[in-house]
């Protein structure tokens, strides 16, 4: 019966553990970026004013169900008959709508600061493409395609470089949500959506899908890398050159059943014949720390079991099992590692 | 009125009857119109997918415990979450509440039957073969040749996952036509209610006269005509894409998944004003009769569902925060939202204002409503958080929101409910459920229900969005999810222990009398069960209170309204 008191509690808990980012990744109560800050304003305020109106509610209905219980040595006579009292309908209309107007006004302030923001010059674009069930992250800015784990640089607020984020979606509805970053938004297919994030901290936040979209919609995680403007720079550069040929050997055997098999209609390597659209872009496979979409850390074995076999880690995922020879499972996975 | 003319069953009729056989028995129930027999069917045929769809959220909370869990695989998770929502809203819910309406109505204002019995009778059956049709899936969902497949589209069934790109098979159309099938019936019912109200009533009951159980059915069915209709055809363009190469929601040719969203949900939400506003009915007549007090500010209760009805036609997209509306009509829909509070709240104060100064008796139906009242209570006031467009950006379709409308739909609708078996229990059956038993219920029910939906809320303010058969260790979501499981179970036996006090009581319990709560409306003035003809004579009323007006000679209510 107390759960409003809780959230009140947890947030202020919570807010408290912020620093410990580890331990509550995802807590919204933690935010470090412009519009989940100002979320979090909002939702301390509604839970203030939520939160009063719980205590003084319940505290009269306690008050009446204990003191108008029938007592033991009751008459048994009627009680006195009231039918209605005009001045305190008009109290408790008149006063919820005050408090509705309050709560409107402040909503429709952080509505529009986060809006109808204005663009600055110097943000970053980043086109976030929906799949089932993965992301696709292109820079037009920059010129390249990556999957699943964004990269962003980190916004001082007096030189903002806030990121912005074009939404859209290849197959199904998705949601964009980073907790701590911003309030979440919907990919939807013939539908392009726009949010925008300004962390004002480097580090890893972490979000997932937050629209049913089919299957595995609890395995369409999501990696967002705050970075400082000097490694973001350098991140960019190098994800916009093209991979260095493989050497002759297990790799270049790789390379030759990657590229004959049906691996290249879905994925693209830069700078070779694999330009396939509908899997995640694999030119700099290895700079990314999970596969999968954060379903598995990026290790070798993972990478080959992968491979051999998606269901084991993502059953109903749309990648299909090749049915390579352990060989060719080994020499894929030695040319997938020299994607750096 | 006068006590001669009140009706007492039994006087009109002596004739014994034969034992019947049990084809007998059966044929009766299959062809009957009568409103009472209808009536628990529609509340029997909820109560088994009560159990059904109880089973489907066990199944959910087993795999949610811990992270990583394998109880059950991903298709089947998200088949088991589409059938919960949709049993519980449409096969649970709306045929409980109909049985309801279906056997108090009459009564309580005075008729023999509802105004048309016959399509009375239809929608039942229309509405039970939709369930079953929904069910069917299970077996035919592939085709015949498959091993079948149930829904596994979530209950609002979002485009474009419901096209035939994505959702292969027929288990989009079982959804579909199961839900058109049942939406007929409903809109069947909600004629006959309206219909009811405006032309049966007994000489003397004014619409200011009626109950305010009928006056809420009536305002509830009202809605229903407006909300049902979109619905159906938003199912019907869904069968004509799917089919006939239509383009509404194919986003692949153009068409518009958001279209999808706003006929869903412009049906979606007054819906759960439909579910809620009999279980005001419920508490509305509970807590006057516990209380010893008539219904605090009765016509003022009246405007405030009227104005509910009104107001929740135009909140619909509050459910659709994220998908990138204007920033005008996201503050638009957090006005109406927050508005569509002032009437509920109205409420609150006035079921307060009926106890304040009472003399209140903790009989089962009123604790059940005290429950009601204090989560009511929360439920609405997380609902003012989510309301708040910016903040919903954060909780929207995260455990928050599950946790929120469970507390409308089990701490609220569910409460009331449970209230009203064990108020009306006595009229239908004409047994008294055991009070022991439902003391068990109560505590065990109230307990499971508090650590399962309060706790649901932690998870969902730490990142956990809905939906998703597992989650990662180490986001400090797996303490809250094992507790919310957990109290599945305290839930689960409780309801096991109700459903055994129910048969129980049916055939052992202690014999009822016509008016075991020193009641007032009309209902308590036949015998319990009612005779089919349910009043040998017509009465007659000058006020709210008819019984009141015969027990109290010396004071009458006609004097003061």
């Amino acid at each position: 019966m107390r759960s409003t008191t809780w959230a009140v509690l947890a947030g202020a808990l919570f807010s408290r553990l912020a620093p410990a980012e580890a331990s509550l990744p995802t807590n919204i109560f933690a935010p470090v970026s412009t519009p989940a800050q100002l979320v979090h304003g909002l939702s301390l305020f509604v839970l203030t004013v939520t939160g009063v109106i719980f205590v003084v509610v319940f505290s009269l209905l306690a008050y009446s169900a204990i003191k108008f219980r029938r007592r033991p040595d009751d008459d048994g006579r009627e009680p006195f008959q009231i039918y209605g009292s005009d001045q305190l309908e008009l109290a408790w209309t008149v006063i919820p709508i005050i408090i509705v107007m309050v709560l409107f006004l402040t909503s429709a302030r952080v509505i529009h600061t986060v809006q109808d923001a204005r663009k600055p010059k110097s943000a970053i674009d980043v086109t976030v493409v929906g799949h089932q069930f993965w992301w696709e992250f292109r820079y037009p800015q920059y010129g390249f395609v990556t999957a699943n784990e964004l990269h962003v640089p980190v916004s001082d607020p007096k030189h903002p470089t806030p990121t912005y984020l074009k939404l859209l979606s290849a197959d199904t509805d998705h949601s964009f949500w980073v907790p701590r970053l911003a309030g979440k938004t919907d990919l939807i297919p013939n539908h392009p959506n726009e949010m925008w994030i300004d962390p004002h901290e480097t580090g890893l936040f972490l979000g997932q899908c937050a629209q049913y979209c089919g299957t595995q919609h609890a395995k369409m995680l999501l990696r967002v890398y705050v970075q400082s403007r000097e490694d973001f720079d350098a991140w960019v550069r190098s994800q916009q050159q093209a991979p260095a040929p493989v050497s002759p050997g297990d790799a270049a055997a790789g390379q030759r059943v990657f590229q004959s098999t049906a691996c290249i209609n879905c994925h693209a390597v830069s700078g070779t014949n694999a330009n396939g659209k509908f899997g995640p872009d694999l030119t700099h496979l290895m700079s990314r720390s999970t596969i999968a979409s954060g379903a598995v850390p990026n290790t070798p074995a993972n990478l080959r079991g992968w491979i051999g076999n998606p269901e084991t880690f993502k059953p109903g995922s749309l990648m299909p099992a090749m049915n390579l020879t352990p060989k060719e499972l080994d020499e894929v996975t030695t040319y997938l590692l020299t994607l750096h | 009125m006068s006590s001669e003319s009140l009706p007492i069953s039994g006087l009109a009729g002596l004739e014994t009857k034969p034992r019947p056989t049990w084809i007998e028995v059966l044929h009766e129930w299959l062809v009957t119109v009568d409103h009472k027999k209808l009536g628990i069917m529609y509340i029997v045929y909820a109560l088994v997918f009560l159990v059904v769809g109880g089973v489907e959220a066990t199944i959910l909370r087993i795999q949610l415990a811990i992270p990583h869990a394998h109880f059950v695989s991903p298709q089947v998770f998200n088949r088991m979450f589409t059938m919960h929502g949709t049993t519980m809203i449409f096969f649970v819910a709306m045929p409980v509440l109909f049985g309801f309406a279906n056997y108090l109505v009459p009564l309580m204002i005075g008729a023999r039957d509802m105004a048309f019995p016959r399509l009375n009778a239809f929608s039942f059956w229309l509405t039970a073969f939709g369930g079953l049709l929904l069910y069917f899936s299970f077996l035919g969902g592939d085709g015949l040749y498959g091993a079948g497949s149930t829904p596994d589209v979530g209950w609002w069934a979002y485009a474009p996952l419901t096209s035939v790109a994505f959702s292969r098979g027929h288990s989009t159309d079982y959804w579909t036509i199961s839900l058109l099938v049942s939406g007929f019936g409903t809109i069947g019912t909600a004629v006959n209610i309206v219909a009811t109200v405006l032309s049966m009533r007994c000489p003397g009951m004014t619409l200011g006269k009626m109950p305010l159980l009928v006056w809420l059915n009536l305002v509830m069915s009202g809605m229903l005509l407006f909300t049902i209709t979109p619905l159906t055809a938003a199912q019907l363009m869904l069968m004509i894409d799917r089919y006939m190469g239509g383009h509404f929601f194919d986003t692949q040719a153009g068409g518009s998944a958001a279209i999808w969203m706003h006929f869903f949900w412009i049906f979606g939400h007054p819906e759960v004003y439909v579910l809620i506003i009999p279980c005001f009915a419920f508490v509305s007549e509970i807590v006057p009769v516990f209380s010893r007090k008539p219904i605090f500010g009765y016509p003022i209760m009246v405007a405030a569902t009227v104005c509910i009805g009104f107001v929740s036609l135009s909140v619909w997209a509050h459910h659709m925060y994220t998908i990138g509306m204007t920033s005008y009509e996201n503050a638009f829909f957090v006005l109406t939202t927050l508005a569509v509070g002032v009437p509920t709240g109205i409420k609150i104060f006035n079921w307060l204002g009926t106890m304040w100064g009472g003399k209140i008796r903790y009989e089962l139906p009123m604790m059940w409503c005290l429950g009601f009242l204090f989560q009511f209570l929360i439920a609405g006031l997380t609902g003012i958080m989510l309301g708040a467009a910016p903040f919903d950006w954060q909780l929207g379709n995260s455990y928050f929101v599950v946790a929120h409308f469970h507390y409308v739909i089990v701490g609220g609708i569910l409460f009331a409910l449970f209230g009203a078996f064990y108020y009306w229990f006595p009229k239908i059956t004409g047994k008294m459920l055991d009070k022991k038993l439902g003391h068990w219920h109560f505590w065990l029910f109230l307990f499971g229900f508090h650590m399962t939906f309060d706790f649901m809320h932690i998870p969902g303010l730490l990142g956990m969005p809905r939906r998703i058969y597992t989650y990662e260790a180490g986001r400090g979501w797996a303490i809250w999810n094992l507790i919310v499981t957990i109290g599945v179970f305290f839930q689960a036996v409780a309801v096991l222990m109700f459903v055994f006090n129910m048969i129980h009581s049916y055939f052992r319990g202690r014999v009822a009398g016509n008016d075991p709560w020193d009641a007032w409306t009309l209902e308590w003035a036949t015998s319990s069960p009612p005779p089919e003809y349910n009043f040998a004579v017509i009465p007659e009323v000058k006020s709210r209170r008819p019984l009141w007006d015969l027990k109290h000679p010396e004071d009458p209510d006609w004097k003061y309204e």
